[in-house]
């Protein structure tokens, strides 16, 4: 690109400065004391329906989101609509299961899962797998949400020089520190009003531009069939069972997260989740319309060298500047919001579970505090030196194996919401096999997460996250009677059945049944 | 309803009677051969399209109900 863009530029440093802004004057926002973990790390478990709901939404669309799947759309079609799927499908599972993480959670003060882990099993071991898996997984996330900022910062027609993004970095570093969950909180106000503005007018311009959708679709459907590798826009035969896996394996994995844990538990109480289950889908839908940008792109005849960049040239090729500008705003200040949660939640992970347990049994509370203040620095450091010096094409494929070892805690930290039925050895030795398959299965397809399992003659080509998820599934049911015959300890339980459901409130046999109190706040 | 101690039962059952309603996104949109083809379309989407964004509203609805049967219970 020759020459840097002035009026999308001017308009990006605008956003970005508003942003760094609110990000620092968010600490004194309902302030508590953030030398305390569940104030730096949780915001004080306050947030109610709306921030809420603009917090997990702006945590779990990601800047990476709104570059990789139209760019995933653009480059093979209908089966990266899996992520439509998996957005829909994600929200009733939040709704049956994040409520009773939230009340078990405050009850007993965890702040993270493998907290929850130690808790309910009583078994340091499990809670260092759960750590160890969404450590792994989180920090190639951070690097990725960098590199969505660095494609848009690229498009302003910067190129690939580096102080753009590390000045972007270095204040998302400096707010996260002195603000922790708050700032998050408050810039994914700004994130969701922009991000939906952009989306928006994005559908209705576009299409106006381009001969309405049937045209889109018409291009699209014979662009894709003439490719060297071509792509449908109507899913083929072959492709139902990797569609499907991809959906229900991501959906699994996507709350398992530590960054949408995070999010989860700084709501104020379970009704907060439940509502946010029943309004969460509104990304959903931004999710759907930006998917079809990649149609967009190729009715639009965008032709780039790698499809990172098809939603900046899309942009570039049918906004005037100043909108494109915006756009990309949009899409940098939607990589704060996450890279801060993760960074942050991963720094809890490392503070509570390995650190206090393994390195420094007596740590204090303003100690644990300033550890998880300085450990969040670093992981940045960390995926920025990733970015500007590694390889993005590592960093992608870290990301994707990061799913298939979400999902292996899914049995401790799922199940275990519901029952303590399975033994905490049995746990740890199926989430082993199942991070170690399930690697191995993603590499040997040369870092791939669909893998074409033969079982009796036929192929099933499926995500490797539920295959190894099924393995790891499998061993723990077969070991937990073996464990416990062997008389092998299981462990204390500290928590009660009552801990995982909602308070009930005092005034409740005052109250007639369907007039229930309000709980929780609005 | 019964003060301070857990609800009965019958109201438990009543109310996961309710969460099997949340099957149901799980069941249209995994099934995909439901809906893997071209026609009917819509406004210019072919039915794969409009079918995933129809869903995105049933699915709110759906737990919405769920939310609003369960909450006195």
């Amino acid at each position: 690109m020759a020459g840097v863009n002035a009026p999308a530029t001017a308009v990006f440093a605008f956003f970005i400065v508003l942003v760094a802004v609110v990000g620092f004057f968010s600490g004194r926002w309902r302030s508590g004391d953030l030398g305390h973990i569940e104030e730096w790390g949780l915001a004080g478990r306050q947030f109610g329906t709306v921030v809420s709901w603009f917090l997990i939404g702006g945590d779990f669309y990601t800047a990476y989101t709104l570059i990789a799947v139209p760019a995933l759309v653009f480059g093979v079609g209908a089966s990266g609509f899996f992520a439509l799927v998996y957005t829909i499908i994600v929200y009733p599972f939040v709704f049956l299961v994040m409520p009773r993480l939230w009340n078990v959670s405050k009850r007993h003060n965890y702040v993270t899962l493998a907290d929850f882990a130690q808790g309910r099993y009583g078994s340091h071991w499990l809670a260092l797998a759960i750590a160890i898996s969404g450590i792994l997984a989180t920090m190639p996330y951070i690097a990725l949400q960098l590199v969505g900022m660095q494609v848009s910062i690229a498009a302003l027609g910067f190129g690939n020089t580096a102080w753009p993004l590390v000045a972007a970095f270095l204040i998302l570093a400096a707010f996260d520190y002195t603000s922790g969950m708050r700032a998050p909180a408050t810039i994914s106000l700004i994130k969701g009003v922009m991000v939906y503005g952009f989306v928006l007018a994005a559908v209705v311009w576009v299409p106006l531009k381009l001969g309405g959708y049937a045209h889109i679709f018409h291009v699209a459907a014979r662009t894709l069939a003439l490719r060297p590798k071509p792509g449908f826009l109507i899913l083929p035969h072959g492709q139902f069972t990797a569609f499907a896996t991809l959906a229900l394996g991501s959906a699994l994995a996507a709350f398992l997260y530590p960054h949408t844990a995070t999010s989860v538990l700084s709501s104020s109480s379970g009704t907060v989740i439940r509502r946010n289950a029943v309004l969460l889908p509104a990304y959903t839908f931004l999710l759907g319309l930006l998917a079809l940008l990649g149609y967009m792109a190729i009715a639009a005849g965008v032709s780039v060298h790698s499809t990172n960049d098809v939603v900046p040239a899309l942009f570039l090729k049918l906004f005037p500047s100043w909108f494109a500008g915006f756009c990309f705003a949009a899409i940098a200040v939607g990589g704060l919001v996450p890279a801060a949660i993760m960074s942050i939640a991963s720094s809890n992970l490392f503070t509570r579970n390995i650190y206090r347990p393994y390195l420094r049994p007596a740590l204090g509370r303003a100690e644990e505090a300033r550890v998880a203040k300085l450990v969040s620095l670093l992981i940045k450091f960390g995926a920025l030196a990733f970015v500007l010096w590694g390889n993005a094409t590592y960093v992608i494929n870290l990301q994707l194996l990061g799913g298939i070892w979400i999902l292996q805690t899914l049995p401790a930290i799922v199940f275990g919401l519901f029952r303590r039925w399975f033994h905490p050895l049995a746990l740890v030795v199926g989430w082993l096999a199942g991070m170690a398959v399930g690697t191995s299965m993603a590499w040997s397809q040369g870092i791939a997460t669909l893998y074409p399992l033969h079982i009796a003659g036929f192929t099933f080509t499926a995500y490797a996250a539920i295959d190894a998820l099924a393995l790891n599934l499998g061993l723990a049911l077969l070991l937990t009677p073996l464990l416990r015959r062997l008389g092998f300890a299981s462990g204390h339980d500290q928590t009660q059945p009552a801990d995982y459901e909602d308070p009930v409130p005092a005034l409740a046999g005052a109250v007639a049944l369907g007039a229930a109190p309000q709980r929780g706040g609005a | 309803m019964t003060g301070n101690s857990p609800p009965p039962a019958s109201a438990r059952r009543l109310r996961r009677r309710w969460y099997l309603l949340l099957l149901l996104p799980y069941v249209f949109l995994l099934w995909v051969p439901l809906y893997a083809r071209q026609r009917p379309e819509l406004f210019g989407f072919p039915f794969f399209y409009w079918y995933q964004f129809l869903w995105i509203f049933l699915s709110a609805l759906l737990t919405g109900l769920v939310y609003r049967k369960t909450r006195a219970l």
